[in-house]
C-alpha cells in the first residue's frame, strides 16, 4: 500500500488560481521531498493530505484512507507542523504540547508523559517548562515539530520546517528529521523550496511546478544511470569514439570531449585500455555527477575532478 | 558512554496505547477552555482579573447573606443577581471570550487544532460551551453561596426546601443570561484576531443601544413601545424572559413575554450558526 497516492488531483481556489493540476502519483513511506518554489503547491498538497481542503477534482489516499471521507481518521494517525508560527507565547511549552496530545485522543497521563518524551527527542528539556514566548526561533521549530510528533503518528507532514533557522540550526532541524524517519520509524513529507537542502536525507521526492508534477520518484531512481564519464584527448577524438563503440561504449561529443555513461567502475578500466591502444594524449578523464537539483534545471551537469585518474 | 553510567537512552517507543475519538478531544478542548477563562495554568497575571470579576460576584452574594442574617430581609433573591451581577459578567465576557477565541486567531494555533481529529465546528461548539460554562459558573456559583446562607438561617427543612427551589430558579435565570450573554461575545471575538480590539467591540455591541432603549422605556410610559424596547437590547433580554417567566416585575414587558422568548431563541440560534459559519469560511 502506497502511503501517499493521488489521481488526476486538481485544486482550484474559487479566486481562479489553480494551486494543483492533474497531479497522479504514489509514494511509498519513508522521508520523501515534497520541493518546488514558493507558491507551486507544496501548502495547498499538504492541506488537501490532511483533509483541510477538498479537492475540486481527483482522489487522494493518504495512507490508506481518503481524508476527503474519514478525515478524522486520516488526522489522527497524521502530525502536521504549520510553515507559519502557530504557538501561544504565554502558554508553556510541555503543557501547550500536553494540550495537543489530548486533542489527538490521548488520555490525560499518557498525554502528559508522551509530551515530556517528544520534547526531549526534539532537544528541549529543563527549558520545556518556560513560556514559549521566550523562546527561540530554533526552539519554537522545535516546539512545533514536537506537537506534530507526541501522539506518535504514521505519517508527519512538515511544511518547510527549517524557515528561519541560522544554518547550524537548519543542519539540526534536517538531521532530527532524518532520525524521526530512519530511527523512529515514522513516514514524514517535508516541504522545501530548496532542493539542495533536503536531497540528502530523503527517500523519495515530489517535485512539483506551477501545480503540476514534474517528477515523483525514489533518490536512487533519480540519481541511478545519470553518471557520465567525461573524456578529453590531445587528437584523435573520433578515432576514440569509434574504438569505444566497437568496445560497446556508447559515447557521445560534446565540443572537445567525450561523454561516456558510467555503468560500473570497469567502464574507468576499458576506457583507459582503449586510450592506451590508441596511444592517444589524454587530458582528463571526469567524473560528472549529477545532482538531483539538474534533473528539474536547464542548466548543464556540474564538472567534479573524479579522483581514479 | 561508560559501561557504568546507569542513563540509558531507551530511544523513541512507539505508542499502541488507546486512542480516544473526536467527542474526548473535544471534551479535551472544553476543559481547556474552562480553565483558560478562569486563568487556571497559566501565569499570575492571566488570573487577575478573572478572580477580581469572581470575587465582585461573589462579594455581592456575601453582603445580601449577611443583610439576611442580620434584619431577615430578602435584600438580593436569587434570580435577580444575574441582574445585578450583569455588568460585571459583561465585563469579564469581555475579556474572556477573546482570550479563548482571538488568542487562537492571533498566534494561528487554528491550523494546529483542525489538523487533529476534530471537526471546524467542534472547535467553535467546544469554545462556546467553555464561555457559557464559565459565565454561567460566575453568577450560579454566588447563588450557591447565598443559599448556602440563607438555609442556614432558615433552620426548618421546609424553610430549606422552598430555598433549594428559589436557587434552581436563579440557575435558570443564570442560565439565560449566560446564553444571550456568550453567544453574541463569542461571535464577535470570532471576528477580531487583536484580543483589545475584541474586548472593546463586545462591551459596544452589548451596550451601544441600551441608552437608546433606557430613553425609549422612560419616554413611552405605559405604551406599546416602553414595553417592546429593551428587546433591541441583548443586555437587557434576558431579564425580559425572566419577567415573563417568573412573572418578576423588573421589566415593563406587558403581555410580550413570548416574544422576548422567541428573539432570546433566535438571537442565540443566529449567533451560533454565524459562528459555525465563520469557523467553516475561517482561512488557515
Amino acid at each position: 500500500m502506497p502511503l501517499i497516492a493521488t489521481r488526476s488531483l486538481t485544486k482550484t481556489y474559487p479566486g481562479g488560481v489553480t494551486a494543483l493540476s492533474d497531479l497522479t502519483l504514489a509514494v511509498e513511506p519513508g522521508i520523501i521531498g515534497l520541493v518546488g518554489a514558493n507558491g507551486a503547491g507544496k501548502s495547498t498538497m499538504i492541506k488537501t493530505l490532511l483533509g483541510l481542503l477538498a479537492p475540486t477534482t481527483g482522489e487522494v489516499q493518504v495512507l490508506g484512507l481518503d481524508p476527503t471521507k474519514a478525515p478524522e481518521q486520516v488526522r489522527a494517525r497524521v502530525g502536521y507542523m504549520p510553515e507559519h508560527d502557530c504557538l501561544p507565547p504565554d502558554m508553556i511549552a510541555a503543557e501547550f504540547v500536553t494540550h495537543m496530545a489530548r486533542m489527538s485522543g490521548l488520555p490525560r497521563t499518557v498525554a502528559r508523559e508522551r509530551a515530556s518524551e517528544a520534547l526531549r527527542h526534539v532537544g528541549l528539556y529543563e527549558e520545556r517548562y518556560r513560556q514559549i514566548g521566550g523562546y527561540s526561533t530554533g526552539m519554537k521549530q522545535r516546539v512545533k515539530l514536537a506537537q506534530a510528533l507526541v501522539h506518535d503518528p504514521d505519517l508527519l507532514l512538515l511544511d518547510e520546517p527549517t524557515n528561519g533557522l541560522d544554518p547550524a540550526g537548519r543542519d539540526a532541524m534536517l538531521a532530527l528529521i532524518q532520525r524521526i524517519g530512519t530511527e523512529f520509524g515514522i513516514s514524514v513529507v517535508v516541504c522545501s523550496h530548496l532542493l539542495g537542502e533536503i536531497e540528502r536525507i530523503c527517500d523519495s521526492l515530489i517535485a512539483i511546478e506551477g501545480g503540476r508534477l514534474l517528477r515523483a520518484d525514489r533518490i536512487d531512481a533519480m540519481t541511478t544511470g545519470t553518471d557520465v564519464l567525461a573524456i578529453e584527448v590531445a587528437e584523435g577524438t573520433e578515432q576514440l569514439s569509434a574504438a569505444l563503440a566497437e568496445r560497446g561504449l556508447r559515447a557521445t561529443a560534446e565540443g572537445r570531449m567525450l561523454l561516456v555513461p558510467l555503468d560500473d567502475e570497469a567502464t574507468y578500466d576499458l576506457i583507459l585500455r582503449t586510450v592506451a591502444d590508441l596511444d592517444l594524449p589524454l587530458h582528463r578523464l571526469d567524473q560528472r555527477r549529477h545532482r538531483v537539483a539538474e534533473l528539474f534545471s536547464t542548466e548543464a551537469p556540474t564538472v567534479q575532478e573524479a579522483t581514479h585518474v | 558512554m561508560s559501561d557504568t553510567s546507569v542513563i540509558h537512552d531507551i530511544g523513541y517507543q512507539r505508542y499502541a496505547g488507546a486512542r480516544l475519538g473526536r467527542a474526548y478531544a473535544v471534551r479535551a478542548l472544553f476543559e481547556h477552555g474552562l480553565r483558560v477563562a478562569f486563568g487556571l495554568g497559566r501565569s499570575a497575571k492571566a488570573k487577575i482579573f478573572p478572580w477580581i470579576v469572581v470575587g465582585l460576584v461573589t462579594l455581592l452574594a456575601v453582603i445580601a447573606v449577611a443583610v439576611r442574617a442580620q434584619t431577615g430581609e430578602t435584600f438580593l433573591p436569587y434570580q435577580e443577581l444575574p441582574s445585578v451581577a450583569s455588568l460585571l459578567v459583561l465585563v469579564f465576557l469581555a475579556v474572556v471570550a477573546p482570550e479563548l477565541v482571538s488568542r487562537d486567531l492571533r498566534n494561528q494555533t487554528l491550523p494546529l487544532y483542525f489538523s487533529r481529529p476534530i471537526k471546524r465546528s467542534d472547535y467553535a461548539l467546544a469554545k462556546f460551551a467553555a464561555l457559557f460554562t464559565a459565565s454561567w459558573l460566575l453568577m450560579a456559583g454566588p447563588q450557591l453561596l447565598l443559599f448556602a446562607g440563607s438555609a442556614f438561617s432558615t433552620g426548618t427543612g421546609a424553610g430549606a426546601w422552598a430555598e433549594a427551589r428559589g436557587m434552581l430558579g436563579g440557575w435558570v435565570v443564570s442560565a439565560l443570561y449566560a446564553l444571550v450573554f456568550s453567544s453574541v461575545s463569542v461571535l464577535v471575538a470570532s471576528l477580531a484576531s487583536r484580543r483589545a480590539f475584541a474586548a472593546g467591540a463586545i462591551v459596544v455591541v452589548f451596550m451601544v443601544t441600551t441608552p437608546v432603549v433606557g430613553l425609549l422605556i422612560s419616554l413611552g410610559g405605559d405604551g406599546n413601545l416602553a414595553k417592546l424596547a429593551p428587546l433591541a437590547s441583548p443586555f437587557l433580554l434576558p431579564e425580559g424572559v425572566r419577567v415573563w417567566l417568573y412573572h418578576a416585575d423588573s421589566l415593563p414587558i406587558g403581555s410580550f413575554g413570548p416574544l422576548y422568548a422567541l428573539v432570546t431563541v433566535l438571537l442565540t440560534a443566529a449567533c451560533t450558526l454565524l459562528l459555525l459559519l465563520r469557523y467553516r469560511k475561517v482561512s488557515l
